[in-house]
């Protein structure tokens, strides 16, 4: 067999020899094009003047675009509301997109895109979740779940603790840009190579662009120098230009982002304000809890609203809460639009729920594990119902975690890192284990689809196609070593080519974590429509049952005799078998009414909790992670080595998220960390100095393929447990009489803050 | 400049009159189509650009992105296609396959040619092989597995060391530099690298440093250390070790291997960065810069050539040609504060050297960058301190002084208030430090 097995990522070679094409790397046709944007340097002003004649006379420039010269739609939404991919009269953002450069190099379109002469009339610019609130800029009406009734259960708690907790927004930071090229056909078809997580939206962009069919469009996307949900809608604007420009000029188009106008231009992980109230027991057990969670949405809709809802989705994390409310803010302001980052807004609503797991353990000086653990959803019984009515079936969490103490020896660090911070007067150390429960689906129901292209040749060989992009997770490779086993063929035997929307049709983003449960279904149903072909065929011809019938180690097993894959296959084509197959396949149990808050939007949940240590320094606020343990729940892993690695990509991302990486605009909206020398992510000595990472041991009860899990977001929120250990130490700098609320990210200056507000020094 | 020669993978390459500030990123990108080399950040950052360059000294790697041609006239570059010999991949290239090293594959090939340069020269200190690559998938362990097993291979033999790279004398080009003072002198070009490739600026008249014979010279004497302009970043690292260990480990965290490979000592003083690191621990050393016009050569104490931000006391045509050390014993300790521990740059860098005798302060230089327009010493603090017991009762009455010296500005790299803070408590470490405390910084046994 194939899967189960930790074999190396399919590219690997071409990786490591430079070879791995990327979309900037393709060479373009003669005669190519290259474009650049001319920005806003406005947060929010209506445009009384554009003179371009500057750019449209800088060396090397062919056109110069404004919004009226667009052919088609000036529309690159991923939601049914519009977004303009040039200004129209006003401006939103400071970085928003004014014109398109078209010339004859790269450098060429970014200096002219520099030369544009715009006045402005400037208007109030709504820069915060607070100033969006106070003129109560919302994209749409706040949204509610309800379950029991909270505020009489709170009133009537032993204890109550409230806070707000304000937590940072996230660049992506895939080390490729954003890249695009778009090359005319005959007729009005385009070919569009796209460094996007959504080849489909890309196509139904272009086309609406250029008022076109979309079967006038083909997209192709080979692989991605990393997406994290970056690109699966912020690529929409450079396809659409590219295509544009192709057809207006009728020449070959590239454009990609700067890395500066990258990080200016495209959206990141929402900033949250989470508020809330809480009434516990004596025994640190919740009675009910009011969250309030803020949600700054940006400039547009984007993704904002899928966002927001699956902020609310995971309020509770792993924690049963017997009487709560969840209120949802989506909050319209004049930043950048935030748009998909792993984990979705699940990372914000989790981390508001272990904000108040923390608060409780301190308020009632109680150990943070015990806490998280007398609040975690029961096996069964009624402690498992979640705030949105879906009842939790597959809860492992309490093995989990308890299991993960052990081997992480939480209890006796716990009290060694007690006694060094009794003795130790400038660094103090802390830990904490955090949980984490991930819902694995699109919560839009009809997402969860997908297809497959598969065919078999002559020789044996195998190509195949399927909706998901390859952005380093490894799809590519589960899917392949999916494909491998129908056949019983090694791994090398089957090629997976660039995604094609010529090739399969109509296909979701590969995003929510679902790309291997989607399409790893779907290639195996199309494969395995190809082998009961075999199967039929040899059968007849050998006159055998079925069942005798087997595909292993590159053969065919039929009965007492052995052929070659590739022997069977070509007699099955000289007796006129079909060898390529559709495959197809859509997500079961799913079903949700998103503004009621009732049903089942997910399949199943992943699993996972970690323990982080980390040692901080009390004279300025620096740390370091010593050591972090992980235990993740996969399911019946399809690729042992990718999920580890996808596990300690995700926590170090995670706990870069809330420490080091710091999105600081100023007061006119100017993005000032718009580059690696200002915005900071982790770097190799940030990674825990210790490292031990393990799989959970047990297979996904729901019929997954190969009864495996999604892993590409739920490990993110790993990240968590550093931010709460960083919180356990600078408590120890107190006298637990005041609790440390920590804000996200906890950059070395919030630290410090911290430490002198637990000594009483305010600065 | 005619022709450009270097050598490219192990062949010959002449470039006819090159753009002098063309850089090889783009030249291999765009010209070559040599694409695995990869523009991450174009600003010297993220290493997705690093490449192999090869001079007298070794194998050294660099960013491509903000490498000027003409600054590898003469030497050897090998970029990742050239790596993989003809009996297939190179160990470190073999290792990052069976440790799964690689996910989105972005990163991937500077971080081969960091660890086949790190493999070469024998190191086994990841962390600062690698801290000048960002990888945004792994989370850096398993780069760190494959690290770990391929140091364990002998590196394959790759370039010959026949790099003869062109020396014009030094006198000329003072003369040169003297009658041309509106060229732009490039040194290591990390930081007008930046002018070209993200302001977009054209640089008419260049001269390349790295081409002038001498400025790159070491002088120890009894007296002290006398440091050409030239010196890179990881030479100086070399040779402050044995004398100020604690310049050498702020040198560790200066920037990334990459960087520190390009980046000079002369650029770092002469660009007059309120956040350069080497001034302030410079200052603290009572260090003396030597500047030259034609033949006319001046001394004057480092902290006099700030004058404000963006003004040196430089005269036109006028160029940083060495700084001078004063031996002393060792009391310097440097405190580096950044947002992210390595490859950062600081919010605060408070650099400390003072004398204490039979329990009392002699003598106190203490210097800062990151508070001020320019590195900055905190002589309201220094008055202070001197003919005081060295106490921790001092210290606290010294701290609040620091602001009748400093008057530090919120940023994004960090507040006002914090930088402020921060100048009161790195005086508190310098005084736990020097009265024996261990283990009270974030590295080291205080870890383990």
């Amino acid at each position: 067999m194939t899967v189960h097995r930790s074999l190396p990522h399919e590219s690997g070679p071409l990786h490591v020899t430079g070879t791995a094409r990327y979309v900037d790397d393709v060479p373009l046709p003669p005669g190519a094009l290259h474009l650049a944007f001319g920005l806003s340097d406005r947060a929010r002003a209506r445009i009384t003047a554009m003179d371009l004649d500057a750019v449209r006379a800088a060396p090397g420039v062919v056109a110069v675009l404004t919004a009226a010269d667009l052919p088609g739609a000036n529309d690159v939404s991923p939601s049914p509301v519009p977004e303009p991919m040039l200004a129209e009269g006003e401006v939103f953002f400071h970085g928003q997109p004014l014109f398109l450069v078209v010339a004859e190099s790269h450098l060429a379109a970014r200096k002219a895109a520099r030369l544009g002469k715009v006045s402005y009339e400037d208007l109030p610019a709504l820069l915060t979740i607070d100033d969006g609130l106070a003129v109560d800029s919302l994209i749409e009406p706040p949204v509610e779940y309800l379950r029991g009734a909270p505020e009489p259960a709170i009133a009537a708690a032993a204890h109550v603790i409230e806070g707000t907790m304000e937590i940072g927004g996230q660049e992506h930071f895939y080390l490729e840009g954003q890249a695009a090229h778009a090359v005319p056909g005959e007729g009005d078809e385009i070919l569009v190579l796209s460094s996007t997580q959504h080849p489909s939206e890309i196509q139904h962009k272009v086309a609406h662009a250029l008022h076109v069919p979309f079967n006038a469009v083909r997209v192709e996307m080979r692989r991605m120098g990393g997406g994290f949900g970056g690109k699966e809608s912020q690529g929409n604007a450079l396809a659409v230009s590219c295509a544009v420009a192709a057809r207006l000029t009728g020449r070959p188009c590239a454009m990609r982002y700067d890395r500066d106008d990258d990080m200016v231009i495209t959206g990141k992980r929402h900033p949250f304000q989470v508020r809330y109230r809480a009434g516990v027991a004596a025994d640190g057990r919740l009675e009910g809890i009011v969250f309030e969670q803020f949600c700054n949405c940006g400039w547009s809709n984007d993704l904002s609203l899928p966002v927001a809802d699956r902020a609310m989705l995971h309020a509770d994390n792993a924690y049963f809460l017997p009487h709560v409310r969840i209120t949802s803010h989506r909050v319209k302001t004049n930043l950048c639009s935030f748009t998909a980052f792993r984990g979705f807004g699940g990372p914000q609503g989790l981390v508001g729920i272990e904000r108040v797991m923390d608060h409780i353990a301190a308020s009632l000086r109680l150990d943070p594990l015990s806490v998280r653990q007398a609040n975690l959803y029961d096996r069964e019984g009624p402690r498992t119902v979640t705030p949105y009515h879906m009842v939790v079936e597959d809860n492992v969490a309490p093995e989990l975690i308890a299991d993960l103490a052990v081997r992480a020896d939480y209890a006796e660090r716990r009290a060694g890192i007690a006694a060094f911070n009794a003795e130790s007067r400038v660094l103090k150390r802390g830990i904490a284990l955090t949980p984490v429960k991930f819902g694995i689906s699109f919560t839009l129901t009809h997402l969860n689809q997908a297809g497959a292209l598969v065919h078999v040749y002559t020789d044996g060989s195998v190509h195949l196609n399927h909706g998901g992009t390859e952005m380093g997770q490894g799809l590519h490779t589960k899917v392949a070593q999916v494909a491998a086993g129908v056949f019983g063929l090694p791994l090398g035997a089957v090629r997976i080519t660039a995604t094609d929307t010529g090739k399969v049709p109509n296909t979701s983003a590969t995003a929510a974590s679902s790309g291997s449960d989607l399409n790893g279904m779907a290639v195996k149903a199309a494969c395995d429509t190809i082998a009961d072909r075999l199967r039929d065929f040899a059968a007849e011809r050998w006159q055998i049952d079925r069942d005798a019938i087997r595909f292993e180690g590159g053969e065919v097993v039929i009965g007492a005799e052995r052929l070659r894959f590739a022997e069977l296959v070509e007699a099955a084509y000289m007796a006129r078998v079909q060898l390529s197959a559709t495959g197809y396949y859509a997500t079961p149990k799913v079903q949700w009414d998103r503004r009621a808050g009732r049903g089942r939007p997910f399949y199943y949940f992943a699993y996972g909790a970690a323990v982080t240590e980390v040692a901080i320094d009390t004279l300025t606020g620096e740390y370091r992670i010593l050591r972090a343990d992980i235990l993740h729940d996969v399911g019946a892993s399809l690729n042992p080595a990718i999920d580890i690695g996808q596990i300690e990509g995700a926590y170090v991302q995670g706990a870069g998220w809330l420490t080091t990486e710091e999105l600081v605009w100023d007061g006119q909206g100017r993005l000032r960390t718009h580059a690696p020398s200002t915005y900071k992510i982790p770097c190799a000595s940030d990674r825990p100095q210790v490292f031990n990472v393990a799989l959970w041991d047990g297979r996904n009860r729901e019929e997954t393929i190969h009864r495996s899990k999604a892993v590409g977001e739920p490990p993110f929120m790993l990240g968590v447990s550093a931010l709460m250990a960083i919180s356990d130490a600078i408590a120890a700098c107190g006298d637990g009489s005041r609790y440390v609320a920590l804000d996200a990210p906890a950059t070395p200056e919030r630290v410090l803050r911290a430490v002198d507000a637990q000594r009483g020094i305010a600065w | 400049m005619a022709v450009l020669r270097f050598r490219l993978n192990g062949r010959p390459v002449e470039i006819p009159d090159p753009a002098p500030t063309q850089t090889l990123l783009d030249w291999l990108r765009e010209e070559k189509a040599l694409t695995g080399t990869k523009e991450g950040c174009n600003e010297g950052d993220c290493g997705a650009c690093t490449v192999m360059v090869t001079g007298p000294s070794g194998p050294r790697a660099l960013n491509a992105c903000i490498l000027f041609l003409p600054q590898i006239e003469g030497l050897s570059v090998r970029t990742v296609e050239g790596l993989a010999g003809e009996n297939g991949l190179h160990p470190v290239q073999e290792a990052m396959v069976e440790h799964h090293g690689s996910q989105c594959g972005f990163c991937t090939p500077g971080i081969v040619m960091s660890l086949a340069v790190a493999q070469m020269q024998g190191r086994q200190d990841w962390d600062d092989v690698l801290a000048g690559n960002l990888c945004r998938c792994t989370g850096y362990a398993p780069i760190l597995r494959a690290a770990e097993a391929a140091s364990a291979l002998s590196s394959p033999a790759l370039d010959p060391q026949e790099v003869s790279p062109p020396r014009q004398d030094l006198d000329d080009f003072a003369d040169w530099y003297a009658d041309h003072p509106g060229a732009v002198l490039v040194g290591g070009a990390t930081d007008v690298g930046l002018w070209v490739t993200k302001a977009l600026r054209e640089l008419p008249e260049v001269a390349f440093l790295s081409q002038v014979a001498g400025l790159d010279r070491i002088e120890e004497t009894p007296d002290g250390l006398r440091i050409g302009a030239m010196v890179d970043m990881e030479r100086l690292r070399g040779a402050v070790a044995p004398h100020y260990a604690d310049l050498a480990e702020m040198l560790r965290r200066f920037a990334s291997v990459q960087v520190r490979n390009a980046a000079t000592i002369g650029g770092n003083i002469a660009n007059g960065s309120p956040i350069g690191d080497s001034p302030p621990a410079l200052i603290a050393l009572g260090a003396r810069l030597t500047l030259r016009r034609a033949a006319v050569r001046r001394e004057i104490p480092l902290e006099d050539f700030f004058l404000d931000y963006g003004k040196q006391d430089r005269a036109p045509g006028e160029f940083v040609e060495s700084v001078f050390i004063p031996a002393q014993p060792d009391r310097l300790r440097c405190y580096k504060v950044s947002k992210r521990f390595d490859q950062d740059i600081s919010a605060v860098c408070g650099c400390f050297a003072l004398t204490i005798e039979s329990g009392g302060i002699v003598a106190a230089r203490i210097a800062f960058g990151g508070v001020a327009a320019t590195p900055k010493r905190a002589r309201a603090v220094e008055t202070f301190l001197v003919g005081k017991p060295w106490s921790e009762a001092t210290i606290r009455s010294a701290q609040p002084i620091f602001a009748e010296d400093y008057s530090p500005i919120s940023d994004m790299r960090a507040s006002a208030a914090y930088r402020a803070r921060l100048c009161g408590n790195l005086l508190m470490r310098y005084f736990l430090e020097t009265e024996g405390a261990t283990a009270i910084r974030l590295a080291g046994e205080a870890l383990a």
